[in-house]
Order: C-alpha cells, then sequence, then structure tokens
C-alpha cells in the first residue's frame, strides 16, 4: 500500500489502479442494474458498466501493448455503439411514459404469469 | 491502400444494397409504384438468396477483420429463407391501413438486423464481433416496441433493450480481459495466446454471457416469455428463429476457433447450461396458456438441444447444429406461420381458445399439427433426423448421460405439444375460432415449410452437403 500511494504521488498512476477503478465502476454498474426501480436509472447503471470495460481497454493499451492502438479503437467503437443504445432505449422509455405516465419498473407487469 | 479485396463480401454488399434501394424507393415512388414494394422487396431478396447460397473459398480480409469460411453460406441462406418466410407471413400485417406508412421502415429494420447477424457471422475480430451483434440487436428492439400504442409492445421492448444493453455489457468487460491478457483481439491470434490462465476462464465466463442471453438459455432466459408475447408475432418468429440461428453458429465456432485450449472448462459450462435449459423450460412449457409464451418455453428447450451439437465440439457436431438449426426454422415457422394469422384476424391466442379448431379450420390445424410433431421429434419428419443428429454427435463424444437426459425430456416435450393437438382435434366446443381466410402470402409460407417439413428430413443429400462443408476441433 506504502508503495502504491509513493507512486501516486510521484505523478505515476499504477495500471493496477485503473482496473480498481474499472472494477468497482462495472460492479455498481450491476448493483444499481438488480436494485434500482426506476428505468432510467437503470439505463445509468448499464452505462457505469459499459464505460467500465472502455477504462478497462484504455488502461491495458496504454500500460501493456503501447505498440498498438486496438484498446483505443475498441473504446471509442464501444461509446458510439452505446450511444445508440441510449437513444433507443430513451426513446422507448420516453414510448412507455406516454403510455403508463411513469417510468418504474414495476408497472411493467402487464405480462406477469 | 487497395479496397477491391473489399467486393469480395457479396452477401453483406447485396443486402446493403437491397436495403438503401428500398429505403430510397420507399420515399420517392408514388402511389401507384408503393403497390409493387412488397413483392418487388420479397423478388430482390429471393434473388440475394440464390445468388449468395453457392459456397466460394474461404478468404480472410481487413486484416483478419472479416474471415470467410464456406459454411457460412449455408447458414447465411438458411436466415436469407426464414427472413423471406417471415416477410410473407407479415405481408397481411404490413398492408393494414395502420401500418402502411411504416412498411418501408419495417424491411429496412429487419434487414439491417440481418446485415448486423452476417458481420457477426463472419467477424474475425472481437471488434466486429461486437458491433455486428449490436447492429443485431438495436434494430431488433425498435421492432419489438413496433407498436407504439399498444402497450404490451412497449413493454416488451423495454425488457429486451435493458436485458440484451446489461448482458452485452458483461460481454463487452470479458473482452476487455482476454485483451488485457493476450494484448490482441483477432480471433487466429487468441487461438494460441488463450492457453487457461485463471483471467482467461474468467474473461470467457464474462464473455459468452452475451452470447447465451441471444440463445436464451436457462439462466439467462427470463427475458424470453414476455418479449415474445408482447411482440408482433411476426417478430417473434423472427427472435425465435433467425437471431437465435445465428448466434448458436457463431457461439460454436468462437467455442472451436479462440477458445479451443479452455475445451475443459467450457463443456462442463455448457453440460449443465444443456441439462438446466431443457429440463427447466419444459417443466414450464406445460403450465403455459398462452401460446406464444409456450412456444418460448419451447424454444428454450430447443436451444438446450442445439447445446448437445455444440457439447461435441467436432464436425459432426456442426453440420448436426446446421441442420438442426434448417429444420428448427421450418417447423417453428410454420407454427408461428399459423398462430399470426389466427391472432390477426381474431385475436386470440390462448390454447383453450383452440379447443375444436379442426372443426373450422382443418387446412390450419393440420399445418399446426405437422409443425408440433416436428419439433417433438416424431419420426417421418424431419424434426426427429435432425434430433437423432444433434444426439449421437454428442453420443459420439461419449456423453452419453446427457444424452440420456436429453431423450428422457423429448418424452415430457411430446407430452405438452400433443396437449395442443389434443386441443384442435378432440376438445368439444361449442363455438370454436370462425373460419379464418388466409391471403396468398400466408397459403406460400406455410406451404413452402410443409415442405421443408416433410421434405427437408427425407432428402438425405441435404445433411451430406452441409456435413461436406463443416469443420471442428
Amino acid at each position: 500500500m506504502g508503495d502504491l500511494m509513493t507512486t501516486f504521488f510521484s505523478g505515476q498512476v499504477p495500471v493496477e489502479a485503473y482496473l480498481g477503478v474499472s472494477l468497482i465502476m462495472f460492479f455498481a454498474g450491476v448493483y444499481g442494474f438488480l436494485t434500482r426501480r426506476n428505468m432510467l436509472m437503470i439505463l445509468i447503471s448499464i452505462e457505469l458498466m459499459l464505460n467500465a470495460a472502455d477504462i478497462n481497454f484504455t488502461a491495458f493499451n496504454r500500460y501493456l501493448f503501447p505498440a498498438q492502438l486496438e484498446g483505443f479503437y475498441f473504446a471509442l467503437f464501444t461509446i458510439a455503439i452505446a450511444a445508440c443504445e441510449t437513444a433507443v432505449a430513451i426513446a422507448i422509455i420516453i414510448n412507455i411514459y406516454r403510455n403508463l405516465t411513469s417510468v418504474e419498473v414495476g408497472n411493467l407487469d402487464q405480462m406477469k404469469e | 491502400m487497395d479496397y477491391s479485396s473489399f467486393l469480395q463480401m457479396h452477401e453483406e454488399f447485396s443486402l446493403l444494397g437491397i436495403m438503401v434501394f428500398l429505403l430510397v424507393y420507399d420515399i420517392f415512388a408514388g402511389e401507384k409504384a408503393m403497390k409493387y414494394f412488397q413483392p418487388l422487396a420479397l423478388i430482390l431478396l429471393v434473388i440475394h438468396t440464390i445468388y449468395n447460397a453457392i459456397p466460394r473459398d474461404a478468404f480472410s480480409i481487413a486484416g483478419g477483420m472479416f474471415e470467410y469460411v464456406p459454411m457460412q453460406s449455408y447458414v447465411k441462406a438458411i436466415l436469407n429463407i426464414g427472413t423471406i418466410v417471415i416477410l410473407l407471413q407479415a405481408h397481411k400485417f404490413l398492408n393494414e391501413e395502420t401500418n402502411r406508412i411504416k412498411r418501408g421502415e419495417f424491411y429496412f429494420l429487419i434487414f439491417s438486423t440481418l446485415l448486423g447477424m452476417y458481420f457477426m457471422i463472419s467477424s474475425g475480430n472481437f471488434l466486429m464481433f461486437f458491433i455486428g451483434l449490436e447492429t443485431a440487436s438495436i434494430p431488433l428492439t425498435t421492432l419489438i416496441a413496433f407498436d407504439k400504442y399498444n402497450r404490451k409492445s412497449a413493454e416488451a421492448g423495454a425488457k429486451y433493450i435493458l436485458s440484451a444493453v446489461f448482458a452485452s455489457s458483461i460481454s463487452v468487460f470479458g473482452m476487455s480481459l482476454i485483451y488485457g491478457s493476450t494484448g490482441t483481439l483477432y480471433f487466429s491470434d487468441l487461438a494460441t495466446l488463450i492457453t487457461g490462465t485463471p483471467l482467461q476462464i474468467m474473461a470467457f465466463v464474462f464473455f459468452s454471457v452475451g452470447l447465451f442471453f441471444k440463445i436464451s438459455l436457462v439462466p439467462f432466459h427470463l427475458w424470453a416469455p414476455d418479449v415474445y408475447e408482447g411482440s408482433q408475432t411476426n417478430i417473434t418468429a423472427y427472435l425465435s428463429v433467425i437471431s437465435k440461428g445465428s448466434a448458436v453458429f457463431v457461439l460454436f465456432t468462437l467455442l472451436i476457433k479462440v477458445f479451443g485450449h479452455l475445451v475443459h472448462q467450457w463443456q462442463p459450462i455448457l453440460y449443465g447450461l444443456a441439462i438446466a435449459s431443457i429440463t427447466v423450460a419444459n417443466l414450464f412449457a406445460i403450465r403455459q396458456q398462452n401460446l406464444k409464451r409456450f412456444l418460448a418455453f419451447s424454444s428454450i428447450s430447443q436451444a438446450g438441444y442445439i447445446l448437445l451439437a455444440i457439447i461435441s465440439g467436432s464436425a459432426m457436431g456442426m453440420a448436426s447444429l446446421v441442420y438442426y438449426v434448417l429444420v428448427y426454422m421450418f417447423s417453428n415457422l410454420a407454427a408461428f406461420g399459423v398462430i399470426s394469422v389466427i391472432e390477426e384476424r381474431t385475436g386470440k391466442v390462448q390454447i383453450s381458445d383452440y379447443n375444436g379448431l379442426y372443426q373450422t379450420n382443418p387446412r390450419l390445424s393440420f399445418v399446426l399439427m405437422l409443425a408440433l410433431f416436428s419439433l417433438a421429434g416424431i419420426p417421418p419428419f424431419a424434426g426427429f433426423f435432425s434430433k437423432f443428429f444433434v444426439f449421437s454427435a454428442a453420443a459420439a463424444q461419449g456423453f452419453y448421460v446427457l444424452v440420456f437426459i436429453a431423450l428422457l425430456n423429448t418424452i415430457i416435450s411430446l407430452y405438452y405439444y400433443l396437449l395442443i393437438i389434443k386441443a384442435m382435434y378432440l376438445n368439444q366446443n361449442e363455438n370454436p375460432i370462425e373460419k379464418v381466410s388466409s391471403d396468398w402470402a400466408v397459403k406460400l409460407s406455410l406451404a413452402f415449410c410443409t415442405l421443408g417439413i416433410l421434405a427437408v428430413g427425407l432428402i438425405s443429400g441435404i445433411y451430406g452437403q452441409i456435413s461436406l462443408l463443416s469443420f471442428g476441433m
């Protein structure tokens, strides 16, 4: 722990720190997805998970394989795809709001057995 | 740089051409020309299918991003045939007054889903795979939520997109770990670099969630019944056949090409998933009252049978997998075709509504009976042969217990498939569903599916042709 702190304050951030951040983000997203009851919050949780993967890609690329750019490109494409997904999801959520005047997942119970 | 090698992507370019042409046609065609929109689209798709069904030599372009093997031509042809059948079945739905304006969108979305699946099947890199997967699933979501004023449809759309994005983000996280442990994303390089370190095993488990979700295997199946029930019936058919069929083929090729060294790790995983999928789905299917939910569980258990072909990992496994998808497509599309006709004309989807259907609609009930017999695997129909090949592929690799459990489950499945046949033929009903008149397009599609169910099992050349091109570990 002491070594980690010294490298932090000397201006070099080790790759483990990035991976720690991304892991926390990822599982915060999973937790949010499972516990939140508002569809917009669920969407935000999913975005957290996707962004965690992006951090992983860029950190791995920068620290372990600096000769290529594969990880950076993957992160760029993931951001674009995440934007598409969010656009479609928000459109559907707006449609649900018009139908139900609510965005709580508890109200999506039309098809329960 | 020389881009001419890109022209080798025949399937993708011709489908893209059709898409763009239809989009422009839809915008600029006059009232008179719009009458020909659907026949034109179908004819173009048929030409596209025939032109691309002939396998070519394997090639790899864009530095290995796009890898073609001859088998992919057959898989893409199966997907094309399924799409043609579904478009025929949706013909009436799209001609209704309220939907006519959205017709161009429907075709464009369904074709872009297909294009995404093409790229997913032919991908040689995880980036390409991910883009293909998402190009397939985002337009599919909009198709599920197609009916804006129907609450069920919107609900199904929300359920699908939230769980699909959840699964694919877990999958992307897995890909990032694979990248971190090997430094490359190309399938050809990964085959030797993945050696079975703990990080790689974890990465594999994370990654495979995305595909397991698409195939709707048991722990990942909870979205399926609701989405199948809520979406328009033709889209349900698309979800259960085309989307699933492409995902199982990709799973097979990835497991043998990329994760070949992890065979002792993924075989137990698939073993458990296959048993869970077949058994749980069969038990839940028995107590369904809604036919679309019923077919959702039936398709989950069919996916479990397909896993038997995947788990073998052999060339025989691949041949039986493609054959199974072909037969499953014909049987499932015939069943969904009948259900969609009856639902559109009368609005009835409960099993109890089908009591005495034989008296008023003998032909439709006959087609549905053939489809259910084929799904259950009764000998003269194609479903028997496909199940037989899948079981023998798994048995050849020594999975006798698994095959035995699957065989026991076919008996359970026979029980619930026969429940519907009993409802149609034996149950008495004072006022059964009135006689429904089906249009030429649905008749054509059902005749084609019936022909497929009867002929594919008996013409042995089809399986032989498929097995010529299949490859395994």
